[in-house]
């Protein structure tokens, strides 16, 4: 499947968006999504199937350790490295 | 020989470890010694019990077949990816473990042997990990290394293979592994100060029959019944903590003495400021095996399906399936079915109640408000394992007469 990075962004942001339910995800790439309090463990499960509906890209829960995906450019690192 | 507890056991530790910290201390590879002195001590542990070693031997031939047959299937150019072979493996591993446990119900000893429950978990992590392609190969030495190293193997921490496997082929150099070995041998004195001296202080305090001379115990006071069986609850929760605590500690020492950093088990549980905080430092290998291959595993085919409206339904159901699995996995009793609902009942409450109580939001980085959730948990875990300890349901059946 061919996809660029901005298309990859582009839906990464509108799914965070939306599990997050806050806009500041937008503002920010590198910042740490827990931290920040937008994230939680629970979410972090929602974003792992989101990718898969999204992406079809399966990202199994214990494959990558959180501070590997913790903001949103990680998010789509991960992403991109498995398309 | 009973594992950490007889004097036997330590004697040809100490023995054993002598020729691995050789190898380490020269920047040899210790993996076939490991194997080998696992062996041994395996042979010790099950002397005198040939029907338990049969019935590991029952397990170890059922999980290999199910690990080489998923690995055939899922981990190998052209295999057929088939779920079928996957969920047959995943439940030919855990069968063994759930006829014991229904066994013990009508005591039966039925396929049980010393260890079964932490065995079963490390065998399904390796099932579930070729499965979603975490795992790509592996040794079948390795994997029987991974499921029987002896300084684990009766009571956890649970290790995970990856980890383990990775630690039994990097190369070490000399300087860490002799650091690894200062911190192990250090870690053996610490736990068996904890088991051996304030485990079993803690253990007379509640329980006369097994005190130390000149220790204090709880007969020894006069007071109102209410006070003592508190007391009690209180020793028993002391004695639980150092107990396992310590054991979890030798067996991290051991561990390192084979250049194995098995991973830890306890951090400072009676300090956690909520029940979730708790279940991060008590019997931690446990929690966060429950956490990566039951919870999160629950969630995303909750989610996926959409069998609950919200997120928060979503996490109140996965924590009571996560802790009343938990509860089973000690044993199908009513103590302990009762300590697996109480907790999953305890994570779901709190979960509502951090998400939606603005009063917790607005106070929970206040110095007294983290002060009052920790006494709060404190005494809500300490009732935990008066549920645990079949405390509660004896005072219960007293009371009913």
């Amino acid at each position: 499947m061919a996809m660029d990075k901005n298309e990859i962004e582009s839906r990464v942001l509108e799914m965070l968006e939306e599990i997050c339910d806050d806009e500041a995800v937008r503002e920010e790439r590198d910042v740490d999504l827990f931290e920040a309090g937008l994230l939680d463990s629970l979410a972090a499960i929602e974003v792992l199937v989101g990718i898969e509906e999204n992406f079809g890209v399966e990202i199994a829960p214990t494959a990558v350790e959180r501070k590997e995906m913790n903001t949103v450019n990680k998010i789509i690192e991960q992403i991109a490295v498995r398309l | 020989m009973g594992f950490y507890t007889s004097p036997s056991f330590f004697m040809a530790s100490a023995f054993l470890v002598v020729p691995a910290a050789v190898l380490g201390l020269t920047g040899r590879s210790m993996r076939a010694y490991g194997m080998t002195a696992s062996c041994l001590m395996m042979a010790l542990l099950f002397t005198g019990n040939p029907q338990g070693l049969a019935a590991l031997g029952v397990f170890l031939t059922i999980a290999s077949l199910g690990a080489y047959a998923v690995h055939r299937s899922w981990c190998t150019e052209g295999g057929a990816k088939s779920l079928a072979v996957y969920r047959a493996a995943l439940l030919s591993t855990i069968v063994p473990l759930v006829i014991y446990k229904v066994g013990a119900v009508f005591d039966r000893d039925l396929l049980g042997f010393i260890g079964i429950s932490y065995i079963t978990f490390k065998a399904v992590q390796v099932l579930i990990e070729m499965r979603d392609g975490l795992i790509e190969r592996m040794d079948p030495l390795d994997y029987l290394y991974f499921l029987t190293f002896f300084a684990t193997f009766t009571s956890g921490p649970i290790d995970r293979s990856r980890r383990f496997v990775e630690d039994i082929h990097a190369p070490r150099p000399r300087s860490d592994y002799a650091d690894l070995l200062t911190r192990g041998v250090m870690m053996m004195f610490a736990g068996a100060a904890m088991q051996l001296v304030l485990a079993t202080i803690a253990r007379g305090f509640y329980d006369a029959s097994c005190a130390p001379a000149g220790t204090l115990t709880l007969d020894a006071l006069t007071m109102p019944v209410a006070c003592r069986e508190v007391l009690r609850a209180y020793g028993y929760a002391a004695y639980l903590f150092f107990d396992f605590a310590g054991y979890s500690l030798m067996a991290m020492g051991l561990g390192r003495c084979f250049g194995i950093a098995v991973p830890a088990n306890f951090r400072a549980p009676y300090i956690a400021v909520d029940i979730k905080d708790f279940w991060n430092r008590w019997h931690i290998t446990l929690s966060t095996w429950l956490r990566d291959f039951v919870f999160m595993r629950f969630v995303r085919m909750a989610t996926k399906r959409k069998l609950f409206s919200s997120r928060l339904q979503t996490a109140c159901a996965a924590y009571m399936v996560d802790m009343a699995l938990m509860g089973a996995w000690h044993g199908l009793t009513v103590d302990y079915l009762a300590y697996g609902i109480y907790h999953g009942v305890l994570l779901a409450v709190t979960e509502v109640y951090q998400k939606r109580s603005s009063f917790h939001k607005r106070h929970r980085k206040e110095g007294w408000y983290k002060v009052a959730s920790w006494f709060v948990t404190l005494q809500l875990v300490v009732l935990g394992f008066a549920l645990f300890s079949g405390q509660v349901s004896g005072l219960i059946a007293a009371a009913l007469g």
